[in-house]
């Protein structure tokens, strides 16, 4: 029996899972702290507001419909973190995440309000716009030699100043705001697929999410079960290995940041198609998006499958963040949060170092007792 | 023209010392990205202790109180950066990034506290330190001279005899190309790295600081430091890890910088008519084409990101 115990916490998966449970405890604790310094009497409030997001509605129809807004902007994330983790597992940091969701909302939505194009040009169009900046981060370090890191970043500002030059062309009047899609080109929606009416008709509930569960299960595939996914992984591992080896290293790079852009970008594509937000054209900051996707990336433990569960848990607070009491706090704390969990994260490997060195001493310890008792047996 | 100038030389006081920043802990061996972060936590400490100093405080007191206050909630902020890297091995960018993320919510959560605690139905991020600013500036003729333009000359003279004439600068150096080699010689690695890591982070405070003294007499803390952390690390690669290169390439920055703050005021630039959106990406590109020539030959520290590891060889 215990013998089971022991080789469950040397597999990889659950340490993983440990290590990330850990870093949503730790983190959560944290802030729960952060609160009680700013104002003792509403911490308590506050964080449980923050976890339970909409389960504070009484009503089981509110709660699934914000359930099913959570939902919708859950799909671009799981978007945003399955760029990351796919970059990262051939060795490359997409900080640009941000940046390629950008122009991916710029092409989606320039393609449905100003081309009045339907909903899957729009997304093709977001999925290639995001892989040519993440080519071009792709490029200039399979050529240039220029740290994708800083690349990426000059890219995300350029790309944000740029979007927001586009994106007027196609906005109100009155507002900062572009044009509704439901008032433009209803055609651009995204199709609900029946999704909506099972959410209490929380329209904006549809295709997006299927289709971003489909896709992290397509990058498992892709990373873990074919030839590409093998070379890309190579070529993450040591590049001068995989060139002798008979692989285009180069060609490998660029690909590897295109698909990462194009799995942002395409997220992009999948919250703004639904109609849920529109885009403020006077923003002056890079969307959280790809950062939390660096969240969502790290904290799933690098996995597909557990970008899942990951991402929805960090919109999940994210979300919640809205529900603290105004009048004590700001909905930032769960920004605050989800920083700190990236932030624990870095302390992953330490953790199984540790793990895996405890568990040895004490197979030691025990080894060592069998010898000394004899055979006891 | 002189408001170019001014502003010209403001931005690359910013950039300098940022990027002298970055340049100390990359030498040591340790990938600061966290910059941005850093840097707003130490104009947050600035701007607070402008806020809360009473008004008659004298110029010089006020001057160095609110240094003080951002370096060092910027050094403290850094050991974060420090810790995780250093003692735990963690990766350097992750943990940087985190740092990014960390600092302006950690600054927009604390200044809407404070400003709720004072007046309940104010819920901005703003901090007001209009008054106090004025401390730092001379006027000579219609020029606005910073205190702190003279402080980033002197941080680049100082950075340029540590590093490359003392012991302290050799032996940090060492650690950035070959730990295992200044080890060997009995170096103590990980404290050079902290040092390195604290250096910047004192840095970074301080460029935060001047960063939202420049032109302004309030700051929002929701809109961070606008990326100036990230180009001040582009400014320190194209700059080649050299303190002398650096203070070129950050006046060649800040000049794109200031064109967007001042276009308006020059007859050619304003005739083109271009969006002032334009001029906003401008020093991002210029950055990103430099690099695409400088970084083939990359003179960046042999062992920066990696992890040291007393039992690796």
């Amino acid at each position: 029996m215990k013998q089971e115990k022991t080789s469950l916490l040397r597999n990889g998966a659950v340490q993983s899972l440990l290590a990330s449970l850990l870093c949503i405890i730790l983190g959560l604790v944290v802030g729960y702290i952060a609160l009680l310094l700013i104002n003792p009497a509403g911490a308590n409030g506050a964080i449980l507001a923050i976890v339970e997001n909409f389960m504070t509605y009484s009503k089981s129809t509110a709660q699934l419909r914000y359930f099913g807004s959570t939902l919708v902007k859950t799909a671009p994330l799981l978007m945003c973190s399955l760029s990351v983790l796919f970059a990262y597992k051939v060795g490359l940091f997409n900080i640009g995440a941000a940046g390629q969701y950008v122009v991916g909302t710029g092409a989606a939505l320039y393609c449905a309000l100003g081309l009045k194009l339907p909903w899957f040009l729009c997304l093709i169009a977001a999925i290639l716009a995001g892989a040519a900046l993440g080519a071009v981060s792709g490029v200039l370090k399979a050529y240039c030699n220029v740290n994708e890191v800083i690349s990426c970043i000059m890219l995300n500002w350029i790309s944000l100043y740029a979007v927001n030059m586009l994106l007027t062309l196609v906005k109100e009047e009155t507002s900062p705001y572009t044009f509704t899609l439901a008032s433009t080109n209803e055609g651009a929606i995204l199709p609900s697929l029946g999704l909506g009416a099972l959410f209490s008709k929380n329209q904006y509930v549809g295709l997006a999410i299927p289709l971003a569960i489909l896709t992290a299960v397509l990058v498992w595939v892709l990373l873990e079960k074919t030839k590409l996914g093998y070379e890309l992984k190579a070529t993450g591992c040591n590049k001068f290995a995989a060139k002798y080896c008979g692989m285009r290293e180069r060609k490998n790079l660029i690909l590897t940041m295109a698909i990462a852009g194009g799995l942002a970008g395409m997220g992009a594509a999948m919250l703004f198609l639904s109609g849920f937000e529109q885009w403020q054209c006077t923003q002056s900051a890079v969307p959280a998006m790809g950062f939390n996707g660096i969240a969502a990336a790290f904290l799933g433990g690098l996995n597909p499958i557990g970008a899942i569960f990951s991402s929805y848990f960090i919109q999940h607070i994210t979300n919640g963040g809205a529900y603290v009491d105004k009048t004590m706090y700001s909905s930032q704390i769960s920004d605050f949060i989800s920083a700190l969990i990236i932030y624990l994260c870095g302390f992953v490997l330490f953790f199984k170092t540790a793990l895996n060195a405890w568990l040895n001493r004490r197979d030691e310890k025990k080894q060592a007792a069998a010898g000394k008792g004899g055979d006891g047996k | 023209m002189i408001l170019l100038l001014q502003y010209t030389l403001i931005f690359a006081s910013v950039l300098l010392l940022v990027a002298l920043g970055g340049c100390f802990s990359e030498h040591s061996g340790v990938i600061n990205i966290g910059l941005e972060g850093i840097m707003v936590m130490g104009a947050l400490g600035g701007a607070l202790m402008m806020k809360f100093l009473p008004a008659g405080t004298p110029a010089l007191v006020m001057i160095l109180l609110v240094i003080l206050a951002a370096v060092a909630i910027g050094m403290l902020f850094s050991l974060l950066l420090g810790v995780a890297a250093i003692r735990f091995s963690a990766d350097q960018t992750l943990v940087g990034t985190a740092l990014n993320l960390l600092g302006p919510a950690a600054a927009v959560v604390l200044v809407r506290a404070i400003n709720m605690a004072e007046n309940a139905d104010n819920v901005s991020s703003t901090v007001v330190y209009g008054q106090a600013k004025k401390a730092f500036l001379v006027y000579i003729g219609k020029f606005e001279f910073n205190w702190f333009m003279l402080i980033a000359l002197l941080a680049l003279a100082a950075s340029y005899i540590v590093l490359y004439k003392t012991k302290f600068g050799l032996r940090l150096m060492a650690c950035g190309e070959h730990p295992q080699a200044a080890d060997s010689v009995g170096i103590n690695v990980y404290r050079m790295r902290y040092a390195g890591v604290l250096i910047s982070g004192a840095l970074g405070g301080l460029g935060g600081l001047v960063y939202i003294t420049a032109g302004v007499s309030e700051w929002k803390f929701e809109n961070g430091v606008a990326g100036f952390g990230f180009l001040a690390l582009a400014v320190m690669i194209f700059g080649q890890w050299k303190p002398v290169n650096i203070g070129l390439a950050a006046l060649l920055f800040a000049l794109f910088r200031a064109l967007s703050n001042v276009y308006t005021g020059i007859g050619l630039l304003d005739a083109l008519n271009l969006p002032s959106t334009v001029y906003n990406m401008f020093p991002y590109i210029i950055s990103l084409v430099v690099l695409v020539f400088v970084s083939k030959k990359s003179r960046a520290p042999k062992a920066e990101g990696i992890p040291y590891d007393k039992g690796q060889r």
